[in-house]
């Protein structure tokens, strides 16, 4: 995608977006809701057509295409598997408009529901399926195309949560087993994480990062991205450098490293890199929340809340004082005006 | 104050029972007299059941002059103002459905506003226009008025129905190979199909017994409706109560057969 920009009315809902997605890689569209990922993907489909900037796909330039002439396949969220026609019907769709053989159609049909444990459901209508089920039939649909791209949007949402587990897992050793290139929007960063190969993270109309699951986790290029990819969330303190020590409200922290930045600037640090201990910033504790593996501790340091990940047997109770020592390699800058990460 | 809710549902119960009595009460005689023998449409007063079954009157009335070609035109007159209001109204009611254009909204109101002018008042007008063109006295220019009748109700009830199919499934049809027309006819004209066969039925009906249009524009080629209606004054009662029944009796069934489309149509949105 080269300057793909796309406005509803006065709207923007796409500014300038840029986008490389290597052959068979799983990249996944993350983003709150609102984000223009979906109208990102719509785009990439065909079902949108963009103000400016163009689409390639395998080095064809399909801008212009129709839908059907782009060699896509896509997941809707609600599934749109049609109710009218049974499972075998709904799979086999694309392949009888493309008027594939009627042999080739029966073995490719099958091949895409043995690969989604469907074949016993294959004379069932879409009433008669749950959710999950529903969700296998649209993504086999998809899957039996043999499409260039595969576009998935928020295929996981309408499932619940322990269905979505499993539905998630599936997706992915779907993807390693077809090594099919696949775009994925979700809203979830527990999904972006544990799912994609690469991770556009969008805000506000642009894809504000690009990179590696983990790169983005431990790199946020924004503070917006920090604050959108964990749970929970990096914890952010608003101060400035004095001498060699970052200065907020009621803190003082003593910096090894001291980052290369005048005036307002911002704290980034996550849950799992404060430690409560002995020695390190004062704290009041506000909140305990034990989580069975671990337990989230929020506290208040100077006059800001930061939460922090403790052993679930750290037996501290709301209003004891503690310290907090801060894993300084760990500790992220950004420019509190523009919010972007200082290297 | 809130009143109890035995006696609130006793009051709703009442009245309900009061509305259904008002309509039903009348079908019934015209039902039972249609069904008896001309005497017993005569005596009075009326025997409440069915004492004397016979078919002589519903013989006496197809039997009368004009009555089976009006009722043949009626039929005529009524398909063909079903194929000309879905064939307009369809569309618009799917354009109503899934685009969001400029008026839209005020398009709609024009839709229902159609339905302020008063047939009696616009047919005189129609009558004259078609002596110009050819189209009096034709089962054709009927066709037009009715269509223009039923078409605000077509193009509403379609637009309902299409709204209910969900836009994602022509999407993803045009994903699949499909362009936007054979995404419609292959995905959204199968799933709208109950809904349109309920408004083309009702567009039947709502043709079937429409009586000032009908008796304004023709003069030999009458429907049902309009040759009763001329013929009120001079025919027996007995020929009244057939036709009555004949008029009535497809709306009644149209209304057993449809009661549950109708009441998601109009209590769905």
């Amino acid at each position: 995608m080269r300057g793909v920009s796309r406005s509803f009315g006065r709207t923007p809902a796409l500014r300038t977006v840029d986008l490389d997605v290597h052959d068979g890689e799983f990249m996944v569209l993350l983003g709150p809701s609102g984000c223009g990922k979906t109208t990102l993907l719509r785009t990439i489909a065909g079902l949108e057509r963009p103000d400016a900037g163009a689409i390639a796909i395998g080095g064809r330039d399909v801008t212009s295409l129709a839908p059907r002439d782009r060699n896509i396949a896509m997941v809707f969220q609600s599934y749109a598997v049609f109710p009218h026609m049974t499972v075998r019907a709904n799979i086999g769709f694309g392949l009888r408009m493309r008027r594939t053989p009627k042999a080739e159609q029966a073995r490719r049909v099958a091949d895409a529901a043995a690969l989604l444990g469907l074949e016993a459901l294959l004379e069932r209508f879409p009433g008669q399926l749950s959710g999950g089920q529903r969700q296998r039939v649209a993504v086999a649909r998809a899957i039996v195309m043999d499409a260039d791209v595969m576009l998935m949007d928020e295929p996981l949402s309408n499932l619940d949560a322990l269905l979505r587990l499993q539905a998630r897992a599936d997706l992915k050793r779907l993807h390693g087993e077809v090594k099919r290139t696949t775009i994925y929007v979700t809203h979830d960063q527990v999904e972006a994480m544990s799912m994609g190969d690469r991770i556009a993270v969008m805000g506000d109309g642009v894809i504000v990062q690009c990179d590696l699951p983990m790169a983005v986790y431990d790199h946020p290029a924004t503070q917006f991205v920090g604050g959108f990819i964990g749970s929970p969330p990096m914890n952010f303190v608003r101060g400035a450098m004095s001498d060699s020590a970052f200065v907020a409200e009621g803190v003082r922290l003593r910096l090894e490293r001291p980052p290369r930045a005048g005036g307002e600037i911002v704290m980034g640090v996550r849950a799992e890199h404060l430690r409560i201990g002995a020695e390190g910033l004062p704290a009041d504790v506000l909140v305990v929340e034990p989580l069975g593996s671990h337990a989230l501790v929020t506290v208040r340091v100077g006059g800001v809340p930061v939460k922090i990940e403790a052993p679930v047997d750290i037996g501290l109770r709301p209003d004891e004082r503690i310290h907090v020592a801060v894993d300084q390699a760990r500790i992220r800058w950004m420019d509190a005006a523009t919010g972007t990460a200082i290297r | 104050m809130r009143l109890p809710y035995a006696v609130d549902r006793a009051l709703v119960y009442a009245v309900a029972l009061l509305l259904a009595a008002w309509v039903l009460v009348p079908l019934y005689f015209i039902g039972l007299a249609a069904f008896s023998t001309p005497d017993a449409a005569y005596s009075y007063p009326k025997a409440l059941l069915p004492v004397a079954p016979s078919a002589e009157t519903m013989r006496f009335f197809l039997d009368s002059r004009g009555v089976v070609s009006s009722i043949v035109n009626s039929f005529a007159v009524a398909l063909l103002t079903i194929v000309i209001a879905l064939l307009l109204g369809a569309p618009a009611g799917y354009a109503l459905a899934r685009f969001a254009f400029r008026g839209r909204d005020a398009f709609a109101v024009l839709v229902l506003t159609t339905k302020m002018f008063p047939i009696a008042i616009l047919s005189i007008p129609l009558a004259v226009t078609f002596l110009q063109l050819g189209l009096y006295d034709s089962i054709v220019g009927v066709a037009l008025v009715h269509s223009a009748m039923a078409l605000p109700f077509v193009i509403l009830v379609t637009s309902g129905v299409f709204v209910a199919v969900s836009h994602e499934l022509e999407e993803a049809a045009q994903t699949l190979g499909c362009s936007r027309w054979t995404a419609f006819l292959r995905v959204a004209l199968p799933l709208a199909l109950p809904g349109l066969a309920a408004a083309a039925i009702f567009t039947f009906v709502i043709s079937w017994n429409e009586a000032f249009a009908s008796t304004i524009l023709t003069l030999r080629s009458r429907t049902l409706p309009a040759l009763v209606l001329t013929a009120l004054d001079q025919s027996p009662i007995t020929f009244k109560f057939a036709g009555g029944f004949v008029m009535a009796a497809p709306a009644i069934a149209f209304i057993f057969l449809m009661r549950r489309y109708l009441l998601n149509l109009w209590g769905g949105r």
